[in-house]
C-alpha cells in the first residue's frame, strides 16, 4: 500500500462504436507489487478496463499513466486461449518467440515457469489432452514467462470447478508472494477476491464506475484455513453487501 | 477387417452381380449396356492404351491442382492482408467460379495455342475457388483473444500470419484442397471434351467421345471406370495428407474415442 503507484488511471471512459458506454470516469491508482481485485457484476466493464490497461483497445477519454516505462504485461483470458496446434512447451514459448528470443536461450526460463505452475511433466502434451484446470495453468505460465511487471487476469477461473479453482487460487498466491509482480484480477466472485487480494475495488453495472475501494488487511501467506476464519467471513459479508448495492 | 471396408465392398459386389444378371437375362446388346465382365475383359485388352490416355488427363489434373493450391493459397493470403483487397477482388473470383467452364473453354482454347496450357487453364479455373474461399475463411477465423495476445506482445504482421493465421487456416485449407482435387479432374475432363477429338489431345475424355461415336460402349465404360478410380485415388491421397497434418490437434482428424 505504501509503495509508489505503478500506474495511474484518470478519468477513463470507454464508449463502444455501437454507442454503449462501458466505462465512465474511472479513477484508479495501482500500487506496485499489490494484488488488486476488480469486483463487479457481469457486464460492468471490468474486462474492458483490463483491455484498456493492456492497450488492446483505445480509451474514449482519460489517461493511463505509467510511473516508469510501460513494462511487459502478462494477460490471462477467461478461456485458456491456447494454440491447439502447438505443444504446451511451444504455447509457453510464444511470448518469447514473438519478442525474438531464440529457442535454446528461452529453454531454461520456460522449463522453470512450467515447473512453477506444476506442468513439468506435460511440456510435450497438446492442449486437447489437458483438463480445464491444466489448460489454465498453461495460460498462466505463458503470461508469466516474460517476467511481467504487471499481470492482468480476466476472470481466469470462472469456468472451473470449485476444487480446481481453490487450488489454482492458492498456487497463484504462492507465485505472487515469491515474485511480487503487480496483479490486477477481475472477478465476480466475492470469496475469490477476498481470498486473493490486498485491495478490492467494486464497480457498478454499466456504465461502469468504481463505487468502493476496500483494503483487505488479512495477513499473508494465506491458505485453506483462511476460508473459514471469522475476519475472512466479515470481509466477504461487507463486500457482498457492497456488490449487491452496486448491482441494484 | 472393419465394417468400413467390408460393408461398401459387399454393396459393390451385389450391385455388380445384379448388373450382370440384368444384362444377361434381358439380352441387352453390349452397344447399349455391357455387363461388368465384358467391361473387365475390355479393360484387360485395351488397358495399356487407356492407361496412356489416363496419364495425359492425370497430368493436366495434377498440374491444375498444384496451381490451385499454390495460387489459391497465395490469393487467400493476399485477401487476408487487406479487407479492401478482399472486398475488391473476391466478387471476381466468384464470377470466374460460377461461369460454366464449358462456356469459356472454347475461348481459352482459341486464345492459347498450346493444348496442354489451355486445358490446364480450364481445369485450374474450375479447381482454384474452393482453396481461395476456404483458406480466406480460415485465415480470418483465428481466435480473437489469441489475436489480442499477439498484439500485446507487439507481434509483426508476418509473425501473426506465420504463427497464428496460417496454422488456424490449415484445416480449412485442407478441406478446400480435397474439394479442388475432384474439381481439377472434372475440369480437365470437361476441357478435353470441348477441345474435342481433333487429334491434338488423347486424354481419357477424348477416348470416351471416340468410343461413343464408334459405339464401342464397353471401352467407354472401361475409360469411365479408370476416371472414377483416378478421382477416388486423388481424394484418398489428399484425405491421408490432411489427416497426417492435423492428426495431433484438430477435431476432424482425431481418432475415435472408444
Amino acid at each position: 500500500m505504501n509503495a509508489a503507484p505503478l500506474l495511474e488511471v484518470t478519468g477513463l471512459a470507454k464508449v463502444f462504436r455501437n454507442g454503449v458506454t462501458a466505462l465512465h470516469d474511472v479513477n484508479l491508482s495501482v500500487a506496485a507489487g499489490s494484488f488488486l481485485s476488480i469486483l463487479g457484476p457481469s457486464g460492468c466493464g471490468k474486462s474492458t478496463l483490463l483491455r484498456l490497461i493492456a492497450d488492446l483497445t483505445p480509451p474514449s477519454a482519460g489517461t493511463i499513466q505509467w510511473s516508469a516505462a510501460r513494462g511487459s504485461i502478462g494477460f490471462v483470458f477467461q478461456e485458456p486461449t491456447l494454440m491447439p496446434w502447438a505443444s504446451v512447451w511451444d504455447n509457453v514459448y510464444l511470448p518469447l518467440r514473438l519478442t525474438g528470443v531464440a529457442k535454446e536461450q528461452a529453454r531454461p526460463r520456460i522449463d522453470a515457469t512450467l515447473g512453477a505452475v506444476g506442468l513439468d511433466a506435460f511440456a510435450d502434451t497438446y492442449p486437447r489432452e489437458l483438463s480445464g484446470g491444466m489448460k489454465m495453468r498453461v495460460s498462466i505460465a505463458r503470461a508469466l514467462v516474460t517476467e511481467p511487471s504487471l499481470l492482468l487476469l480476466d476472470e481466469p477461473f470462472a469456468a472451473l470447478d470449485e476444487i480446481t479453482r481453490f487450488k489454482l487460487n492458492e498456487d497463484l498466491l504462492k507465485l505472487w508472494q515469491r515474485h511480487h509482480w503487480t496483479v490486477i484480477f477481475v472477478t465476480h466472485s466475492v470469496f475469490e477476491s477476498v481470498f486473493l487480494s490486498d485491495r478490492i475495488v467494486v464497480m457498478t453495472r454499466r456504465p461502469g464506475r468504481i463505487v468502493a475501494d476496500v483494503p483487505i488487511a488479512l495477513p499473508f501467506p494465506r491458505d485453506e484455513a483462511l476460508r473459514t476464519a471469522p475476519d475472512y467471513s466479515a470481509y466477504c459479508r461487507q463486500l457482498s453487501q457492497t456488490l449487491a448495492e452496486a448491482s441494484a | 477387417m472393419s465394417a468400413r471396408i467390408v460393408a461398401p465392398a459387399l454393396v459393390g459386389i451385389v450391385m455388380l452381380a445384379l448388373w450382370e444378371a440384368l444384362v444377361r437375362f434381358n439380352e441387352i446388346p453390349p452397344y447399349i449396356l455391357p455387363g461388368p465382365i465384358l467391361i473387365a475383359q475390355t479393360m484387360l485388352r485395351d488397358g495399356p492404351s487407356l492407361m496412356g490416355s489416363l496419364w495425359v488427363t492425370l497430368r493436366i489434373t495434377l498440374a491444375a491442382l498444384a496451381l490451385a493450391v499454390v495460387l489459391g493459397g497465395a490469393i487467400a493470403i493476399l485477401f487476408a492482408q487487406s479487407r479492401l483487397l478482399e472486398l475488391s477482388f473476391f466478387p471476381y473470383a466468384v464470377i470466374l467460379q460460377v461461369t460454366p467452364i464449358v462456356a469459356i473453354a472454347p475461348l481459352i482454347i482459341i486464345w492459347v495455342n498450346d493444348t496442354f496450357a489451355s486445358l490446364l487453364i480450364c481445369a485450374w479455373i474450375v479447381a482454384f475457388f474452393p482453396v481461395v474461399a476456404n483458406t480466406t475463411l480460415g485465415l480470418n477465423s483465428a481466435d480473437r483473444n489469441l489475436v489480442a495476445l499477439f498484439r500485446l506482445y507487439n507481434a509483426s504482421r508476418w509473425q501473426v500470419l506465420r504463427h497464428l493465421r496460417l496454422p488456424s487456416a490449415l484445416p480449412y485449407f485442407m478441406a478446400g484442397v480435397r474439394i479442388s482435387g475432384g474439381l481439377a479432374l472434372i475440369g480437365a475432363v470437361v476441357a478435353e471434351f470441348v477441345a474435342g477429338t481433333g487429334g491434338s489431345s488423347t486424354g481419357l475424355a477424348s477416348r470416351i467421345l471416340e468410343s461413343g461415336y464408334r459405339l464401342e460402349i464397353p471401352r467407354l465404360f472401361a475409360a469411365l471406370f479408370l476416371l472414377s478410380l483416378a478421382g477416388i485415388l486423388i481424394f484418398a491421397v489428399l484425405s491421408w495428407i490432411s489427416n497426417a497434418l492435423l492428426s495431433h490437434w484438430h477435431e476432424s482428424a482425431l481418432p475415435d474415442e472408444d
